[in-house]
């Protein structure tokens, strides 16, 4: 009896603690990510309508419409989206540049930095309508065979629209 | 009403078209003259042993740009002892990246010691007549009797960051193909970079 309480506070306390780590890592971590991962986790994760945008720190434009995509996630966290952001930055960025702007601006999306060493190959295989510009954006919905890709920047309303329209 | 929305139509038209304009694979590059870090100006002719040119688009502080300057440096000694010299223009406006103005390209010149020509383009006059739209952005031309003729359009190589071990890299091989008198086997890649900073319409 007394051994069934201390596993049962015991699990409480794993439980709390999973709960704590996995919130604050999901804020704070970015891994590194392939094209070839990338279509992986869209095409089999547990989510209907993925919206995935490419940005990078130190492209201005992008940074101005990543709270767009914060939202989105946000408004319709009951529904089946996903939002990842795609960072463009060089991977010898990550630690010194990346993560810690990721910190900073508190993204709650998860947030990855492409893993790809040929930007002739990986820009084709995301869209062969990009030119390789950011930001770019691409929303998949593979149940209803919806890949949009847009190379532009978004407002919030645009952004609202084409999901509501892709899901 | 009708004819504003003509007017609309028409210039959009204009506007495309212009955007879609610049050389294309086998087109005649014009000459220019413009002032290069030294006070001094530069035209293509003024190089009269070249055989051909590596113009390259760039600019100071893009992180493509800054990651391939060391890799310009190499294939300016590499080629312009082979008659292909580098010739750097800044396309950006120097009020919409005050970073580009014509001092801080002379600082970077100097800093990191640039073996090439580093010109500007007020107006942007040059980078629209080439059509270039990043940094860096390189068309390769070779010097023929009918004129500067376009070989090859894009990036320099296949490896923005320079890390991989087995990348390509085009423009050598590009210039290796005209100087052995053959075509370049590759001729346009994308130009991976930063978008142009352009010039604010009414300012």
């Amino acid at each position: 009896m007394r051994s069934a309480r201390i596993t049962k506070a015991l699990g409480l306390i794993v439980l709390v603690f999973f709960v704590l780590f996995t919130g604050n890592v999901k804020a704070q971590t970015v891994k590194l990510l392939s094209i070839s991962q990338l279509e992986d986790r869209i095409n089999n994760g547990g989510d209907t309508v993925y919206v995935v945008n490419f940005w990078a720190t130190w492209c201005a434009p992008c940074i101005a419409e990543l709270p767009y995509f914060e939202k989105l996630q946000s408004v319709y966290k009951a529904q089946p989206l996903k939002v990842l952001l795609v960072s463009l930055d060089f991977k010898s960025k990550l630690s010194k540049v990346v993560i810690p702007f990721v910190r900073n601006k508190k993204l709650n999306n998860e947030v990855y930095l492409l893993n790809e060493p040929n930007a002739q190959e990986y820009i084709d295989r995301v869209s062969k309508d990009w030119s390789g510009a950011i930001p770019a954006t691409l929303v998949y919905n593979k149940k209803k065979n919806v890949r949009k890709f847009y190379e532009k920047e978004f407002t919030y309303a645009e952004l609202e629209t084409t999901y509501q329209s892709s899901k | 009403m009708k004819t504003l929305l003509t007017v609309c139509l028409l210039s959009l038209g204009l506007l495309s078209k212009a955007q879609t304009a610049g050389y294309q694979i086998g087109d005649v590059a014009a000459d220019f003259s413009l002032k290069n870090i030294n006070g001094k100006t530069v035209s293509l002719a003024d190089m009269k042993a070249a055989k051909g040119y590596i113009v390259i688009f760039t600019c100071n502080t893009c992180p493509y740009a800054m990651a391939y300057e060391d890799r310009i440096i190499a294939l300016n000694k590499k080629y312009s002892a082979l008659g292909y010299p580098v010739v750097a223009i800044n396309p950006n406006d120097p009020i919409a990246q005050p970073a580009d103005t014509y001092e801080k390209m002379q600082e970077k010149a100097k800093s990191k010691g640039f073996n090439f020509p580093y010109l500007m383009d007020p107006d942007h006059v040059i980078t629209k007549r080439f059509g270039a739209s990043r940094t860096p952005h390189v068309f390769v031309l070779q010097k023929t009797d009918k004129g500067n003729v376009v070989q090859y359009i894009g990036a320099i190589d296949s490896d923005t960051e320079g890390t991989s071990a087995n990348k390509v890299n085009y423009v050598e091989s590009a210039i290796d193909a005209i100087a052995a008198g053959r075509k370049p086997a590759v001729t346009t890649t994308k130009a991976i970079g930063c978008t142009i900073k352009w010039k604010k319409q009414g300012v």
